[in-house]
């Protein structure tokens, strides 16, 4: 059951050979068995999903051509959901029952989607790793010892060991698609603004976007084909029309030209890890792809650009946080300083401090020009970048992290080490287009994710090149052992 | 030493939009605490602000109105700071692009003498709720209800020299917003509030001197009151050889006092950078231009139009269009009683010392323009003679009805019958022979200073209902027998 696709799910749920309630009483009882050694949930929301499960059997019945009718997915926990518990992994909000529902999740449930529960996650999506949990680390189904990247890190380790068929995610700087391509799953960040962020619990707002994570391009085709589109209460959301995302997933891929851009191959980065991208590449030649070499000028500028960027919008979203009207309170407030000093200093964890931190310092009088101006100049740079690449080639590939999943606690300790995980992925959010992990081999026993990156609202074509991809190849069809034992 | 007054004004000004600047929740008054509210109002973890386009149509008509340049684009910006009213952690304002740039406006002085004051902006932002510190035992109860309300915050150059001036230009922005129908211009309601900045320089120094910033003053009165004891207090400093803290203060007009409310060094730094929630707002010049072909008539040429087309006085037609409330009521008044003169005297006489001393708005005025205009009609038409009309406006103003049903249930309708007004003269001269006697012995200059008393005797024996216009030829005939 665990490596079924939306579209047999669908088929069987629509042959009768299962109802949504049994898929749905299947997964849970996966979550109960296995997911004590992953912590990948925060809440299984039992009831609810039962209920939905229930309602999407009527659907069926009724006969909807929903792909997602009654498919059991996971929500990653800064969606706010109308009365299920949302905590952004923080103890800020270990009591926060949002009275309204995102239009993520919103979509999803009209879509006939079940929603089996919260996935863990990188404190406030702050992280690389999953350690930043108020909630506890979440281990990697391909090995436990490591880590499953982050900060979409439940939802990635939930997908990959069978405990819901898809899930969602976020993507700041890289958060579906590092922990997709450490579960070896796969994970699409939309172009900015193609996807609502409303009741989305915002890390930096001009870099955030929703996507998909599943085990297939199709699969993310069709919650992409869910989610996308224009929304009233998200002003910064796209009004450009959404493609029908699996109509073109199978057109050949003759003539499709693919840059290399070099600043992805060099120092740093995994031989392994590079062995496995350069043998991908050459599936797509197969394929009827050429390759060419490019070049991002500017990708080792995206480090200190983001890392002003969003921990300045961070330092300002997260003011809300204050401890008056919902989430955490200290208790016995002396006064309204201490109550603000105490709630958020013991309502937000260490990496979400020091970015609030951060981000405070590069707004500052005096700072401000040095620190953000200079970082937006650099991300006018990245963007140009991209654009003139586009303009030589159709799609751009290369690794999404340097290395395979790391141990749990390797790089706790060596927050430097920690930000260079993100050196392939960041300037994707810099320029806003949209990008792809999937499966493309293994290292030392651990997946590693192919990048693709596309042109703004290209969404379509990369789901088609991402899903030629895993028809000529099956790396996206492997499972960890704790999953098959399951 | 004589010191020159420095003023610059803040003066915040709620835009009367229905929904508020982010939301789509009421902007009523008034209404049950944190009702008026939406995700967005509450600082909701994941909602999101949703520009009102109507308040920008209304800063868009402000800039027109003081002839500034139009922003054709305009940035949202955060300013960063903490407060349990204030639900983001951010207010939503606008920094370094305005919507409304660099503009002027005229203000007349009590010499009759116009004085421009330069505008140096105009800004869209939103309100923060409200801390309630009473009924709470010592806690702090927080109604959001006016959170994310859309203010204007229109700034002024330093121009401004004294604290006539300074009332005199917020009188006439409160003309024009409330002209232009953008603001409701209610200060009690705190619908308008102005900060003032204020320093003083030893005459003909050109460097302004250290200013202070007086915080929230809601009224005209209060406005003037503020400027003169925070002049007074910063003088004795000077004289006394002292400088002056730059510092924001509070004026108590319960003790017509100000007092320190933060120092420059306590001041928050609000670390503002573009809100990246909300897109720049980008206009066209059809736009704008279209909302400069639309503003309605502004004070200034309501004025011109008062003496152009009733044949005002300048005095009257300034007193007449100070705000748009009289000017409208003056109109419809006028427009009634088909006698725009009789009107003008009726609104600024007799009207305005019944709300004088009640200190009520002409909004507020029990008698409405048309029923004014109706007692006005029973002038015109000989029906009542205007010491009568006095009275049937005191019954207006209680509440008994119009000025016919007044005159009707009071019987109060002039007499114009020959007869009966020679009847009721022929009384009178049947009641006092003696002074009918030394009339007719007296030549006509005395003739002419004894007729009053006979007019007095005649309008009190017809109870005031006698026609004048017809008692003097016949009470003349009568006399001279």
């Amino acid at each position: 059951m665990v490596d079924q696709s939306i579209t047999s799910l669908a088929k069987k749920l629509r042959a009768k050979d299962i109802s949504s309630v049994e898929l749905t009483q299947d997964y849970l009882a996966r979550i109960k068995h296995l997911d004590g050694q992953l912590n990948s949930y925060i809440t299984v929301s039992d009831e609810i999903a039962l209920a939905q499960a229930e309602a999407a059997d009527k659907l069926i019945a009724s006969g909807s051509t929903s792909a997602l009718a009654g498919i059991p997915i996971a929500h990653k926990d800064l969606f706010c959901t109308d009365g299920i518990l949302t905590t952004c992994a923080s103890k800020m909000l270990h009591n926060f029952i949002p009275p309204y529902e995102s239009t993520v999740t919103g979509r999803m449930q009209a879509s006939g989607a079940v929603t089996l529960g919260k996935t863990n996650m990188d404190e406030f999506a702050m992280g690389s790793s999953n350690e930043n949990s108020h909630y506890g680390a979440v281990k990697n189904p391909w090995n436990i010892d490591k880590v499953p990247g982050g900060s979409s890190g439940g939802s990635a380790a939930a997908v990959a060991a069978g405990l819901c068929v898809a899930a969602t995610g976020t993507d700041t700087g890289g958060s579906i698609r590092q922990p997709a391509s450490f579960c070896g799953i796969t994970g699409l960040k939309p172009t900015y603004g193609r996807v609502s962020r409303f009741g989305m619990i915002a890390y930096a707002s001009s870099l955030d976007q929703a996507g998909p994570m599943a085990r297939s391009a199709e699969d993310c085709a069709f919650i992409l084909q869910s989610i996308a589109g224009f929304d009233t209460n998200d002003s910064t959301c796209s009004e450009i029309a959404t493609e029908d995302y699996t109509a073109n997933l199978d057109a050949p891929l003759n003539g499709l030209s693919i840059g290399l851009p070099k600043e992805y191959f060099g120092d740093g980065l995994n031989n392994d890890v590079a062995k496995a991208i350069q043998d991908a590449v050459k599936e797509f030649e197969k394929l009827g792809a050429t390759v060419k070499e490019i070049s991002l000028p500017n990708l080792n500028l995206s480090i200190p650009s983001y890392y002003v960027i969003a921990p300045s919008e961070a330092s300002s979203n997260l003011s809300r946080f204050d401890g008056v009207r919902y989430g955490y309170r200290c208790e016995d407030p002396k006064d309204l300083m201490d109550m603000y000093k105490r709630s958020r200093g013991e309502g937000f964890g260490k990496e979400v401090q020091k970015r609030i931190m951060v981000g405070t310092y590069a707004l500052s009088e005096g700072y401000y020009d040095a620190y953000y101006l200079k970082a937006q100049r650099i991300r006018r740079l990245i963007k140009e970048d991209f654009v003139k690449a586009f303009e030589q080639v159709d799609v751009i590939m290369g690794p999404v992290a340097p290395t395979t999943a790391f141990g749990i606690g390797a790089k706790t300790d060596d927050p430097i080490a920690m930000y260079l995980e993100d050196i392939y992925t960041l300037s994707v959010n810099l320029a806003g287009v949209p990008a792809m992990s999937i499966p493309a081999g293994f290292a030392d026993g651990m997946p590693v994710g192919l990048q693709i990156m596309g042109n703004y609202f290209s969404e379509a074509k990369l789901l088609n090149v991402a899903h030629k991809f895993q028809q000529a190849t099956d790396w996206h069809t492997k499972n960890p052992s704790l999953a098959e034992g399951a | 030493m004589n010191w020159e007054v420095v003023i610059g004004l803040e003066i915040h000004a709620q835009l009367s939009t229905n929904s508020k600047l982010f939301s789509g929740a009421a902007t009523s008054f008034g209404a049950e605490p944190n009702t008026n509210t939406t995700l967005v109002d509450l600082g909701m973890p994941g909602a999101l602000p949703v520009f009102n386009k109507e308040a920008l149509r209304m800063a868009v008509m402000f800039g027109h109105a003081v002839n500034a340049e139009i922003g054709m684009t305009s940035i949202f910006a955060r300013k960063n700071y903490f407060y349990p009213d204030l639900p983001k952690g951010y207010q939503t304002s606008q920094m370094d692009d305005p919507i409304v740039g660099k503009g002027h406006l005229d203000i007349t002085l009590d010499d009759g003498t116009m004085k421009r004051v330069g505008i140096t902006r105009a800004h869209l932002e939103e309100d923060a709720g409200k801390s309630l510190h009473e009924d709470f035992h010592g806690m702090t109860g927080i109604d959001l209800n006016r959170s994310s309300t859309p203010l204007l915050e229109i700034v002024s150059e330093p121009d401004i020299r004294s604290a006539k001036e300074a009332v005199a230009y917020v009188k006439m922005i409160h003309s024009i917003v409330t002209y232009l129908g953008i603001c409701d211009g209610n200060m009690a309601e705190g619908n308008m509030r102005c900060d003032v900045n204020i320093s003083l320089r030893p005459n003909g120094q050109e460097a302004y001197g250290t200013r202070t910033e007086i915080k929230n003053v809601n009224s005209f009165r209060f406005i003037e009151r503020a400027i003169y004891t925070e002049i007074e207090r910063q003088a004795d400093i000077l004289e006394d050889g002292g400088k002056i803290t730059q510092e924001t203060r509070l004026y108590d007009p319960d003790k017509d006092e100000t007092r320190s409310m933060r120092s420059k060094e306590e001041a928050n730094d609000y670390r503002y950078f573009p809100c990246p929630d909300l897109l720049p707002i980008e206009l066209t010049q059809e736009y704008v231009d279209q909302i400069a072909a639309n503003l309605p008539e502004l004070p200034k040429q309501k004025a011109d139009r008062f003496m152009s087309e009733y044949k005002l006085s300048e005095y009257d037609a300034g007193v007449l269009s100070a705000t748009r409330a009289m000017a409208d009521y003056f109109e419809e008044t006028a427009n009634v009683a088909g006698n725009a003169k009789l009107a003008a005297n009726w609104v600024m006489g007799e009207l305005s010392k019944y709300l004088n001393s009640e200190s009520k708005d002409i909004s507020e005025s029990p008698v409405s323009a048309g029923h004014l205009g109706g007692l006005l009609v029973r002038i015109e038409d000989n029906t009542i003679n205007g010491k009568t009309a006095k009275s049937v406006l005191q019954a207006m103003w209680d509440g008994e009805g119009s000025a016919d049903d007044i005159i009707e249930a009071k019987g109060l309708k002039q007499v114009t019958d020959t007869g009966a007004i020679e009847a009721v003269i022929q009384s009178v001269i049947d009641a006092n022979p003696a002074q009918v006697e030394q009339f007719r012995a007296s030549d006509e200059d005395k003739q002419k200073k004894m007729i009053g008393f006979f007019m007095g005797q005649v309008m009190k024996a017809s109870q005031g209902k006698a026609n004048p216009g017809m008692v003097t030829p016949i009470l003349n005939k009568l006399l001279k027998g």
